[in-house]
């Protein structure tokens, strides 16, 4: 069960926003990259945030870039899910692939500042602020397996291989 | 059922008779990073306890991103990708030799191959016929220990182009028209097929700026069969051998089918902050520019700069507007000081920077400043893209912004050809 505070955003979240590329030269230092998590999408999130928090958006969450940092950055503020309308389909993968879930739902139901309570098993998501109950769209198995073993680095190292 | 292509080349590398929508695991034939994702690639290869790598030889790092290093940072993450390469045998190409999506099409992508990179224009090599995909850090780095990885075979939206474009009028006024059509999550987990009789007039260069800003739309690949003008590209890039013509199946079935009409196009414009956020450019002319660039995998092609050069040959740019231009590849790099176009753009005030990703992401130069406006020739116009959340980018045509290099202002091209 995941319980935390909805920090909203609009939509269209690029991973220039969510991880700016002004920061490009940081990201071998992953602590000091995530000082600036959602910078320029809002520049007092990295300081609000607490652990457990979600972050809920519109629609195309992560759209541009591969790169990784983007859930990575989101994960290290201890963020423990990303809910949007949709999500842009390369963010999508790679926060399965580091252990964040992605969970596709509408967000519309969700105010900033609300507090949820997620069943990843169940696929509910409650709003305890409202009242208001949500579901979210089926995890593809193959994502759920890996999102289980706390990403691809364990899911490989457990199996060896892909074991679809 | 009839195959797509996309569906053809999967069904043939995974040995099944597979359909969109199915998963499969699937042998890749090229896997590469760059020096921005290559660093989290290594620690997470290393993190996996892995030794080595699958297929050295199509295990290819680029120092393309920060090229030259800007920083100490990067250039100790520039070392630890030597290291990595020496180490295990994969290669390498230099600051300088190119954006690895140029270098990809012109040393290595073939038709029906799979190919995937830790950047998100890898889906650029589609104009090859190849199923070219970005994916991240982790993937990569499983994908060149295991030599494979997972994939779900994308539903496909067939492109019909028809017709010829007119003069001033580019691939990437195609580019843009689809993606503003699309929208920026229209074709999100698909694969673009292009078709239609217009694609016979274009050069591969083109269709590499097309294919290049499929992920625009949101789509997994921009693919184009493999024909004579694939055939010729790979003669000419000493790998004609790797030919083999490819085609969807003439009755495959597609999501969506979209038709653009080449020969009534207009030099378009995508305004900030979004690439589907598209206008034609004269409704925005007088919109004054104070750094236009030509360069990036979707247009630092000779062409390009052949179409720019055309523009500028004899004429000066704007002494408010600052213009640099960075060629795609060392090899582009030296045909255009062959062909004369280097001289030409640098009589008419361009800085050529390095052969290399350069203004688009900035990291390391041209840099905006707060308030101003950019015209570039790159795949994105994000808030924030060129290093300054404070500035504005608008993307168009080669031609487009060697017309506006000259006025100062978005110009139309074909009112100065």
């Amino acid at each position: 069960m995941l319980r935390g505070k909805a920090f909203k955003f609009g939509d269209n979240i690029s991973t220039d926003l969510i991880s700016p590329g002004r920061y490009f030269h940081l990201r071998s230092d992953l602590p000091e990259l995530a000082k600036h998590v959602m910078e320029d999408a809002d520049p007092s999130f990295a300081s609000r945030v607490k652990p457990g928090d979600f972050v809920v958006a519109g629609k195309d969450f992560g759209l541009g870039s591969s790169r990784e940092h983007a859930p990575l950055v989101i994960k290290m503020a201890g963020v423990s899910a990303v809910l949007a309308k949709t999500a842009a389909k390369i963010f999508f993968r790679n926060a399965f692939n580091i252990g964040l879930p992605v969970l596709i739902c509408d967000t519309d139901k969700i105010n900033e500042g609300d507090e949820l309570e997620i069943d990843l098993t169940a696929g509910t998501i409650k709003n305890l602020s409202t009242g208001a109950e949500l579901t979210f769209g089926k995890i593809p198995e193959v994502m759920l397996k890996i999102l289980n073993e706390g990403g691809l680095v364990p899911y490989i190292k457990k199996y060896g291989d892909f074991a679809l | 059922m009839a195959m797509t292509l996309v569906e053809k080349i999967l069904s043939e590398k995974s040995g099944l008779d597979v359909r969109a929508g199915d998963i499969i695991v699937a042998p890749v034939d090229i896997a590469f990073v760059q020096d921005g994702t290559g660093p989290l690639t290594i620690s997470q290869f290393q993190a996996c306890s892995f030794e080595r790598l699958a297929n050295p030889l199509t295990s290819i790092i680029f120092l393309d991103h920060a090229a030259p290093s800007a920083s100490r940072e990067l250039s100790n993450d520039h070392n630890r990708l030597r290291e990595f390469a020496k180490r295990n045998g994969a290669q390498l190409f230099e600051i300088g030799d190119g954006i690895s999506h140029q270098l990809i099409a012109e040393s290595y992508a073939s038709p029906g191959e799979i190919i995937i990179g830790a950047d998100s224009h890898t889906g650029m090599a589609g104009a090859l016929g190849a199923f070219a995909t970005g994916m991240g850090s982790t993937d990569v780095a499983i994908a060149l220990s295991l030599g494979k990885t997972w994939l779900r075979v994308p539903e496909s939206f067939k492109v019909i182009i028809n017709g010829q474009l007119s003069k001033g009028v580019c691939a990437k006024d195609i580019a843009l028209y689809l993606v503003g059509n699309l929208g920026a999550d229209g074709a999100t987990y698909k694969a673009l097929e292009f078709c239609g009789d217009g694609i016979a007039y274009l050069t591969m260069s083109e269709r590499l700026t097309i294919a290049s800003m499929a992920v625009e739309a949101g789509a997994k690949v921009g693919l184009f069969p493999s024909d004579e003008i694939t055939h010729s590209y790979l003669e000419h890039h000493g790998r004609g051998q790797k030919y083999r013509p490819l085609e969807p199946e003439p009755d495959a079935s597609y999501e969506r089918v979209i038709k653009i009409d080449a020969t009534r196009l207009e030099p378009m414009v995508a305004k900030p902050h979004s690439v589907d956020n598209t206008a034609l450019v004269r409704e925005l002319e007088d919109m004054k520019v104070q750094q236009v660039f030509i360069g990036t995998c979707s247009n630092g092609r000779l062409e390009d700069l052949a179409v720019a050069t055309e523009i500028l040959r004899g004429r000066k740019r704007h002494p408010d507007t600052r213009f640099i231009v960075a060629p795609a590849s060392r090899q582009v790099l030296s045909e255009a000081i062959q062909a004369g176009y280097i001289q030409a753009l640098v009589n008419a005030g361009a800085v050529i920077a390095p052969p290399g990703c350069a203004a688009c992401l900035g990291v390391h130069h041209g840099v905006l400043g707060d308030g101003e406006v950019c015209l570039s020739t790159a795949n994105r116009n994000f808030k924030g893209r060129m290093g300054n959340p404070e500035a504005f980018i608008y993307l168009a045509s080669p031609a487009t912004a060697a017309a506006t290099a000259i006025a100062g202002c978005i110009a139309d091209p074909r009112e100065m050809m």
